[in-house]
């Protein structure tokens, strides 16, 4: 038996189709042509996600972005297939309108997590199996690392492009079925290859970004969505006292501090909590936001066993993609979708509906989706100061 | 696998392989460099050739060489139809078959008759949308659907456009060269076609005028075509459309060896696979054309699956992106989106053998077994 070639397979690469999932980037672009020129039997595959020219308001405009065009080129220039497969209505469904669902529940989500789980890892590699692949590649920064023990996720070896973030929810089933081969480099060793194959993305700019909110502006994506969503309410101090007025909870992230609105207050405020039931914003001074312990749902562990130790499992957190990974211990539930996070030392902003990603060194165990917390316990009562009527707020 | 060094294609209806005779016409047309509209030897020279394309493009569908409009495709010879005609009949409506091509329901905002479940147009339905309008309306109708090769009744749309003094634009493009497309023996005011459904090159087409009906440009600008199209022709393209044209009654003649082969294949799908079903398959239909749908298997995986074996065939109606959307015809048809979604078209041409039918078939119904499993 021969050794196993790069993608991990006992047979030549041109014996090995591997369908490349293609954005139009440099990254993804690079390998395709990386795997190409390994010899593989490369297809490529680019989803069309949604209307293009509607998200920009150009109703004139293809149904295609630019991405496409550049995938296509790509895939013309290194002489692979490529096919465009529509995913539309499920993006919509799964990722869409879940992202609106949760601003008007008052979290903040992460739609790139949600398409991963969805419709990259789940409608794709199902395209990509009814093509006869034996793997499906993607130009994440991420590592798989096949051991003796299985398949594990690893950061990337750049960790200033690392993205395990944004793939916590990969299963261990869809793991086994897909390849990372950027994770071992750095983002201007990727740019180098795309030069050395001479593509014409080599030099685009990376995303910027949530793909279907072209111009940042988010709260009018969710409009358009749900033209219901945005409900006026009140801008409530901690102490119980009305600060103002705000458009809909949709405009605001736990842990926010511009865009309040209220001045006049001894120190700067940040939303502490949001309450869509009541549609009403909680804001309070920094400390107030300090949480030392919350709950997940929507947990997938990738770990050794079935999932983390019930009596707690020492690991590090992440808490949003920027956020430097502190420690904690993470206790499993009955339910294994479950758990509940205690951190070594409190940190503001741990907000609704990003994800918490767990890791050991540099090892993915998994992660899952920060629940909403309902106590009004939260604030702890030596904040709570007897606080002038509704209408001395105004500032 | 190995990529395959040769294609089986079976995507005529959406374009075809350029007839040695076109390509030879376009090699002795490059040396043609003048401008058919100049006055000296040179322009002479190219206004000949073109002009003795007008005369073979005219008698492939038996019309007067004077009344053959080029334009760049057959989607500008059905906008200069739709919009040349409405223009100067000053037409009130414009009403066409939920089935048409793109090109013609982009012109057609007024009625769209409906189609039976077979795909053929309703002309009682025709007559009545006919009858309840100030005269003159404007018809416009396919003689062939490009998905399902189903045939139009267009005699009796014909008729019954002179009946309520309507003008009647007949969309030829999907049937010169499959069947016999007689225009003076129609009677429409006009019939659209193009060059690379017959072994011509791209960029080509020619709008056919009943002689004495008013037309107005669509491109004005120049005195080319007679002041109904304006631009310097595009010799080399003409030439090669003269040269297949020169070729119809050669394609008419191999259409029943086709047909066998369609036949063949359908029969193949039928035995193999008792849930596929094919469209238009009860009614006069091309002899080219198979429209199947694999419930359970999308559309983008046959076509998909197909390519990567080296087969080429279509489905729906692909965005340029290269999407693909559940085609408007069968919609139109009455057929389900869920069932839409999974229909491709496979089309024959003169170049297709037996060989290429079995390759589909050793591809598809696999594909179509491992679905029902």
């Amino acid at each position: 038996m021969s050794a196993a070639n790069s993608m991990g397979f006992a047979k030549p690469p041109a014996e090995t189709r591997v369908v490349v999932a293609m954005s139009g980037g440099v990254d993804s672009s690079v390998v395709a042509a990386l795997l190409k020129s390994e010899g593989y039997d490369v297809v490529g595959l680019t989803m069309q996600l949604y209307d293009h020219g509607a998200a920009t308001a150009k109703s004139k405009t293809c149904c295609a972005g630019q991405d496409i065009y550049d995938a296509r080129r790509v895939s013309d220039m290194i002489g692979i297939p490529h096919y465009v497969v529509d995913y539309e209505t499920t993006f919509k469904a799964d990722v869409m309108d879940r992202f609106a669902e949760a601003y008007i529940h008052g979290e903040t989500p992460v739609p790139c997590v949600m398409c991963n789980q969805t419709v990259k890892f789940r409608d794709l590699l199902k395209a990509a199996k009814d093509l006869g692949a034996d793997a499906l590649a993607t130009g994440h920064y991420v590592q798989r690392v096949a051991t003796g023990a299985g398949v594990e996720m690893r950061q990337a070896v750049d960790p200033d492009r690392d993205q395990s973030y944004f793939l916590f929810a990969t299963t261990r089933a869809q793991l086994d079925f897909v390849r990372f081969p950027l994770g071992g480099m750095t983002k201007p060793e990727a740019r180098v290859l795309g030069q050395k194959f001479n593509l014409h993305v080599a030099s685009k700019p990376d995303s910027q970004d949530i793909c279907f909110v072209p111009n940042g502006d988010y709260a009018a994506v969710i409009r358009g969505l749900r033209p219901d969503a945005a409900v006026p309410g009140e801008i409530v101090h901690v102490d119980g006292r009305v600060l103002g007025r705000h458009d809909g909870v949709i405009h605001f992230t736990v842990g926010q501090r511009k865009g309040l609105g209220v001045g006049g207050e001894a120190e700067p405020l940040y939303v502490v909590r949001i309450e869509p039931e009541t549609a009403r914003i909680i804001a309070g001074p920094k400390e107030t936001l300090l949480r030392d312990s919350f709950a997940l749902h929507g947990v997938n562990w990738l770990g050794a066993g079935g999932g983390p130790d019930a009596d707690g499992v020492q690991v590090r957190v992440k808490l949003r993609n920027t956020h430097t990974p502190v420690a904690a211990t993470l206790f499993g539930e009955a339910d294994p979708a479950k758990a509940r996070v205690v951190l070594a030392a409190p940190e503001a902003a741990v907000t609704p509906g990003q994800a918490c990603v767990f890791y050991a060194e540099t090892q993915v165990l998994g992660g899952g989706w920060i629940a909403r917390d309902h106590g009004a316990a939260l604030i702890p009562h030596n904040l709570r100061r007897p606080g002038p009527s509704v209408t001395a707020a105004a500032g | 696998m190995a990529p395959n060094d040769s294609t089986s294609y079976l995507d005529y209806n959406a374009t075809t392989p350029v007839l040695p005779e076109a390509a030879q016409a376009v090699a002795a047309s490059l040396s043609l460099f003048g401008n058919p509209s100049s006055v000296h030897a040179a322009g002479r020279r190219a206004r000949a050739a073109v002009e003795e394309a007008r005369e073979a493009v005219a008698a492939a569908m038996n019309a007067a060489a004077q009344h053959v409009v080029f334009t760049g495709s057959g989607t500008e010879a059905n906008a200069l139809a739709l919009r040349g005609l409405a223009a100067a009949n000053r037409c009130t409506a414009a009403l066409s078959a939920g089935i048409e091509h793109p090109s013609v329901l982009a012109h057609v905002a007024d009625e769209h008759i409906p189609v039976d479940a077979h795909g053929v147009i309703d002309l009682a339905a025709l007559e009545r949308a006919l009858g309840s309008r100030a005269a003159p309306v404007l018809v416009t109708l396919m003689l062939a659907n490009n998905e399902t090769g189903v045939l139009q009744p267009v005699a009796q749309a014909v008729e019954l456009a002179r009946k309520y003094g309507a003008l009647i634009h007949i969309d030829a493009v999907q049937a010169l060269g499959k069947v016999p497309v007689d225009f003076r023996a129609l009677g429409a005011d006009s019939m659209s076609f193009s060059a690379h459904k017959i072994g011509g090159l791209k960029g080509v087409g020619a709008l056919v005028l009943r002689p004495g009906v008013e037309i107005a440009a669509d491109i004005p600008g120049g005195g080319q075509e007679r002041r109904r199209r304006a631009g310097t022709e595009h010799v080399s393209g003409i030439a090669a459309f003269g040269a297949a044209a020169r070729g119809v009654p050669t394609l008419l003649s191999a259409a029943p060896r086709i047909t066998a082969l369609r036949d063949e294949l359908e029969m193949q799908i039928q035995s193999g696979v008792p849930q596929a079903r094919i469209f238009g398959a009860a009614v006069a239909r091309l002899g080219n054309t198979a429209c199947i749908a694999l419930p359970g298997v999308s559309s983008e995986t046959q076509v998909m699956r197909l390519d990567l074996a080296g087969v080429a065939v279509s489905a729906g109606s692909a965005c340029s992106s290269g999407k693909i959307a559940p085609s408007p015809v069968l919609l139109a048809m009455g057929v389900g989106e869920s069932t839409a979604k999974t229909a491709i078209r496979v089309s024959l041409g003169w170049d297709t053998t037996a060989a290429d039918v079995d390759r589909f078939l050793k591809v598809w119904l696999p594909l179509a077994a491992n679905a029902a499993a």
